[in-house]
């Protein structure tokens, strides 16, 4: 019975698919009036652990519909951090929304779409595939940026992501039909045929359908020199969903990333490990020095991601088992540290409304201790100092590539953290040794949970970081050159 | 002159390239950026077709199609954006969005 096979591989697609339409409809016609944005939250909640438990209860690798879908370890350990960020996303958006009147229920709905697209990126054996995936996430995306409709900074970031998601979206599709006319297929194990072929190196139509694509997926990922949108629209998008865009869409783009580039283009790894090794030191350059001036912590954190992203790609770059090892780690504490501090900014909130200016922060050490200390850890681990969590991550990725014998990559890598630590510890100063400003109203529950439980995380990561290691060894096992 | 795979190439290359200077040239209204992004993809799409027919591989028009249909759905989010953009400005011109810096 092949088709049901296949239709097993893609159950908790086909469970968050079904669950979002449901749950439309649920938010039109079933829920009462008063709590509909609370139900529909939860309902979400509840559909993305389903959809966890259907991921769990998957072994081995398949690949169906034609290779147009692969399930394998690489692809499951991702969608489960796209899932759990996702259920983060949910669970820091209730209290937030409700205060700025914006609490409708189309948002758990979207964010669910928005996660079917994104397990489709992470399971796309095919450019149709991708394409598809990437085109659900993006649109979902744009109208959650725009979620705040009477706020005129959440549309603006709403029509400046689409203008250039759209634009990045029409590069990678040239790429792909570059790609398809040049090697008559769309599936990536043909792709990879077609890239190993005698005259690959020099078939410029490959070349340049590689590049296109390589700059469609550069422009999600954020990777400088496509970066531009991604601090207007990190800022004017509400908060909640600033820390969704950080967290689960960056992941699957990368997990993407990494698939079309180890399993379809294994042939052209001189070619490809250039461009990503420049895109990965201007990455990690700019996130590391354009994030200095910033005054709105929200900005900040924008150039933040882009510099983490700069070193998740030298994991890629490595081109090697290790490499993935490497970036899968990197993604999974990356995810933790970035819901952790956006929990803490969305705790910076005074009677009149939440506030995102660095300088609001002063003096937190001397009215809110805890959520003080949280935050400076979160800060250092996102620098990179031992013996946070942070600092393991960055150690998987510069000894993959120290072993690719990528001297120069990792070196500048090292440097950029430095320069980095700066920045982050400019904002742990003003927590503790400036003059003490009105303290913060009270922090909702469920954001004061994923605070500490992101704290506790980059804490006690170094007790015992074995379990994650070894799902991420297994899981790097999938993808080789 | 018989009419070739690369004449239908080039047709589409200039589409494309015209659609992505329309949308870094334009200063004047969004709605134009919006059909430069419809050009782009339609361009992408006499390649598919072209393609698809030189190989004699069905694959390029499936995909055509499909693009087809994201690109509906695409414009329906733009112009819904725009929309909203313009109740709370009052004005889509390229050069007022800018409330925030960069």
């Amino acid at each position: 019975m092949p088709e049901t096979t296949s239709f097993a591989a893609a159950l908790p697609e086909i469970i968050l698919a079904a669950g979002a339409m449901g749950l439309l409809m649920l938010g039109a016609f079933g829920f009462s009036d008063g709590e509909k944005s609370d139900r529909a939250g939860w309902t979400a909640i509840l559909i993305l652990f389903a959809a966890g438990v259907a991921l769990l209860g998957q072994t081995g690798t398949e690949r169906v519909f034609n290779d147009a879908f692969i399930s394998d370890p690489f692809a499951r350990f991702v969608k489960l951090l796209v899932l759990a960020g996702s259920a983060t996303a949910i669970l820091l958006s209730f209290d937030d929304l409700r205060r700025a009147k914006a609490d409708r229920y189309e948002l758990p709905v979207l964010i669910l779409l928005a996660t079917v697209g994104m397990l489709m990126m992470v399971s796309a054996g095919d450019l149709l595939a991708l394409y598809l995936g990437l085109e659900l996430q993006s649109l979902a995306l744009y109208v959650l940026a725009a979620f705040r409709r009477d706020d005129v900074r959440s549309s603006e970031a709403g029509m400046k992501y689409f203008v250039l998601g759209a634009l990045s979206s029409g590069m990678l599709l040239y790429g792909a039909s570059l790609l398809y006319g040049f090697s008559g297929t769309t599936s990536f194990a043909g792709l990879a045929q077609a890239a190993s072929a005698p005259g690959a190196a020099t078939n410029l139509g490959l070349i340049a359908g590689l590049v296109f694509l390589l700059v469609g997926l550069a422009f999600k990922i954020s990777a400088v020199p496509f970066h531009m949108w991604t601090p207007d629209v990190y800022e004017g998008a509400p908060t909640p969903v600033t820390a969704f865009f950080a967290a689960a869409p960056k992941l699957a783009a990368m997990a993407l990333l990494a698939r079309v580039l180890f399993d379809g283009f294994g042939g052209l790894f001189v070619q490809w490990q250039k461009i990503v090794i420049f895109i990965a030191i201007a990455s990690m350059l700019l996130g590391a020095f354009a994030a200095i001036g910033q005054t709105n912590i929200k900005r900040l954190m924008a150039y933040s991601s882009i510099g983490h992203v700069g070193f998740a790609l030298v994991g890629v770059a490595a081109g090697s088992a290790a490499g993935i090892e490497g970036l899968l780690i990197y993604l999974a504490i990356y995810l933790v540290m970035t819901l952790g501090a956006f929990a803490c900014i969305l705790a910076m909130r005074r009677e009149n409304g939440p506030v995102e200016e660095i300088d609001e922060l002063a003096g937190l050490a001397e009215t809110n201790l805890p959520m003080a200390f949280i935050l400076a850890m979160l800060l250092l681990s996102l620098a990179g100092v031992p013996p946070l969590a942070g600092f393991f991550a960055k150690f998987y990725v510069f000894a993959a590539a120290m072993k690719a014998e990528l001297y120069g990559l990792a070196i500048i890598g090292m440097l950029t953290s430095v320069v980095s630590l700066f920045y982050y510890l400019r904002i742990v100063k003003v927590m503790f040794f400036d003059d003490a400003k009105p303290g913060f109203s009270a922090t909702a529950p469920y954001v004061r949970f994923v605070m500490i439980a992101a704290g506790l995380f980059v804490l006690l990561y170094a007790v015992y970081p074995a379990p994650l290691v070894e799902a991420a060894t297994a899981a790097a096992k999938s993808l080789s050159l | 002159m018989e009419i070739g795979l690369g004449h239908y190439l080039t047709v589409a290359a200039c589409l494309f390239t015209l659609g992505m200077f329309g949308i870094f040239l334009n200063r004047k209204n969004v709605i134009v950026i919006l059909m430069s992004v419809e050009l782009m993809l339609l361009a992408v799409n006499i390649n598919f077709v072209a393609f698809s027919h030189f190989h004699a591989d069905l694959v390029g028009q499936v995909f055509a199609l499909f693009i087809l249909t994201v690109a509906a759905a695409e414009s329906a989010i733009g112009l819904a954006i725009i929309v909203v953009y313009f109740r709370n400005r009052g004005s889509i011109a390229v050069e007022d969005i800018n409330m925030m810096k960069g």
